[in-house]
């Protein structure tokens, strides 16, 4: 098991906002959170990335653990740095005032390896064209659609082996979220192993293999993505019928 | 010295030094001319102090979002460091033998300034605003902190060296070069080249180096950063290294300059460096080192025209207008946000 939560219980303040929530990710695979506003979904990943740095989540009770170990007091940028996971954030959060480049530059901040970090960096090209076409302009000017590809290939240049994605369809045209998720799936045959959050759980369990939906911070169904969306209350929830 | 237009006489004692005098012919007299141009001399020297100072604000300030009002008094500090380590030097306390030359004192005295100087701002980060950093609470309570923190260092040395003022030694054998009434000393042209040389250094470390990027990220996302893999503290800890020796500089050519020091020298000198910050555009390093020396040439051509006692009323005054007209500074922007 790669990633495996459990039992956990988060609180903001004193509002509970997880109650007991476990859920696990098999290396390898596409699991998704799917889940209306306020489900958790967000909380649930912050938990896992003890994010942001000063007011993360508290938990309660319960346990993360990766690879075995928990990591319920890793400083985040120890588990970028030297577990290889990466968070690709809900509204993206890169840095404007970089340049595209420097922006994946600053991904390599921990990394020694010279050689690999360019092999990164015409991986990310590849992926993304467009990044390429714009490599020296200040970030802040691109398109919603491409500040998520820059977002993912940032990501890309942690050298992460797990990667959480935070609602990456949120204001995307359909054609290019389907991009987005082609380049995701190519990336996990590469070997990547995925966990995303979606609201769209329409296009979310198309893509994954397995999913959870999770409810009020809790989770009220699980199962392969095909098992759920066969599921007539998660149709009905979720689906739009 | 009336550049400071400081109001104060300075105590006279025996100069270990006599003044090598060179007197050069260019201008042909212009009585006007001369002034203007001893002016313009004068307020890059005492501009160059504003802007080192108000460097280490900005820096502060553009990766912690913090307005360090202990920024000040750190300066102070390091203008009461800068006199125990060369009278020391000097042998004052314990014999050291052989009596050093005053360049090669001069020369440690710099680097053992800013590096005490350092160690003081990184304590002050530690003790007082990372504490309340990692309890998250509101950015307001951190800036009370350090006011809080610049009036215990003011107050700290009160009560420790006494109220007495310390008269800085004379570290430089002086040279002065005049050319018709205007002179040029070379303390004065060290304190321009070093403002601008520091100026240079540092605009280098935040556009070419990696941990240079990571403050100009900082700057602009604090929640992203850890996701690159990069230590947040650490970053803020080089920070307060680079802010608080720029300050420690600033204190040593003060205290060359201006050599009596006292524990509010930080509290004047230091506010107005905040100030210069501001109207030059918190947060960007050429608008805070550009607005030291507005505020210098404002102070001094004030002081050129008009009596002393109104250099602070009409200074300010101007100052306001300019922040009438561009309220985020000079060379400040909005930042905008875009989904």
């Amino acid at each position: 098991m790669l990633l495996s939560v459990e039992n956990l219980v988060v609180k903001y303040g004193n509002i509970e906002a997880l109650h007991g929530l476990s859920f696990h990710v098999e290396k390898g695979e596409i699991v998704t959170l799917i889940g209306a506003n306020g489900a958790g979904k967000t909380t649930t990943l912050h938990s896992v990335m003890r994010l942001p740095p000063p007011e993360a989540p508290r938990v309660v009770s319960g346990d993360i653990r990766y690879q075995g170990e928990s990591i319920l007091k890793t400083q985040p940028h120890v588990l970028v740095d030297q577990l290889h996971m990466a968070l690709v954030p809900e509204g993206r959060h890169i840095f404007g005032n970089l340049t595209v480049e420097e922006n994946l530059q600053l991904a390599t901040y921990a990394r020694k390896n010279d050689s690999r970090i360019k092999h990164d960096f015409e991986r990310v090209y590849s992926l993304f064209p467009r990044m390429a076409e714009r490599r020296l302009q200040r970030s802040e000017q691109l398109s919603g659609g491409e500040q998520q590809m820059l977002a993912i290939g940032r990501a890309l240049m942690t050298d992460c082996e797990f990667i959480m994605l935070d609602e990456p369809s949120m204001g995307l045209a359909p054609l290019l979220m389907y991009d987005v998720f082609r380049t995701l799936k190519r990336l996990n045959a590469e070997g990547l192993t995925i966990l995303l959050i979606e609201q769209n759980a329409n296009i979310a369990l198309q893509f994954a293999h397995r999913g959870y939906v999770l409810d009020t911070g809790e989770i009220v169904a699980k199962g392969t993505s095909a098992e759920l969306a066969a599921d007539p209350e998660v149709k009905k929830a979720y689906l739009g019928g | 010295m009336r550049a400071a237009g400081r109001g104060r006489s300075l105590p006279t004692r025996p100069a270990r030094f006599t003044p090598v005098i060179v007197t050069f012919h260019i201008f042909t007299g212009d009585p006007m001319f001369e002034s203007l141009f001893q002016n313009i001399l004068n307020a890059l020297q005492w501009g160059s102090f504003y802007s080192l100072i108000a460097l280490g604000y900005c820096l502060v300030y553009g990766v912690l979002l913090l307005i360090n009002f202990a920024h000040g008094d750190i300066f102070m500090v390091g203008a009461y460091i800068a006199f125990f380590v060369a009278t020391f030097l000097l042998g004052k306390y314990v014999s050291l033998g052989a009596a050093l030359p005053g360049w090669l004192i001069l020369a440690l005295v710099v680097p053992v300034t800013m590096v005490l100087t350092s160690c003081l701002g990184v304590f002050i980060e530690r003790v007082a605003y990372r504490p309340l950093r990692r309890k998250g609470v509101n950015r307001l309570y951190v800036v009370i902190t350090a006011l809080m923190c610049g009036l215990v260092l003011e107050n700290g040395n009160l009560a420790l060296l006494g109220a007495s003022r310390k008269s800085f030694p004379e570290l430089l054998e002086k040279s002065i070069w005049t050319f018709g009434t205007v002179s040029l000393t070379n303390l004065k042209l060290i304190v321009i080249v070093s403002a601008l040389a520091i100026f240079w250094l540092l605009n280098t470390i935040v556009t070419r180096t990696r941990i240079g990027m990571a403050m100009r990220a900082l700057s602009w996302d604090r929640f992203a950063v850890p996701l690159m893999g990069i230590p947040v503290d650490t970053i803020i800890v080089f920070t307060f290294i680079l802010g608080s020796s720029m300050a420690a500089l600033a204190g040593v050519l003060f205290a060359m300059s201006y050599p009596v020091l006292d524990p509010y020298m930080g509290a004047s000198i230091g506010w107005k460096a905040f100030i210069a910050a501001v109207v030059g555009g918190i947060g960007s390093i050429r608008g805070a080192f550009i607005g030291g020396y507005i505020l210098g040439f404002v102070e001094i051509m004030v002081v050129a025209f008009f009596p002393s006692t109104l250099r602070d009323l009409i200074a300010f005054s101007i100052l306001l207008l300019i922040m009438t007209w561009k309220p985020t500074g000079i060379f400040g922007m909005a930042k905008t946000t875009k989904i």
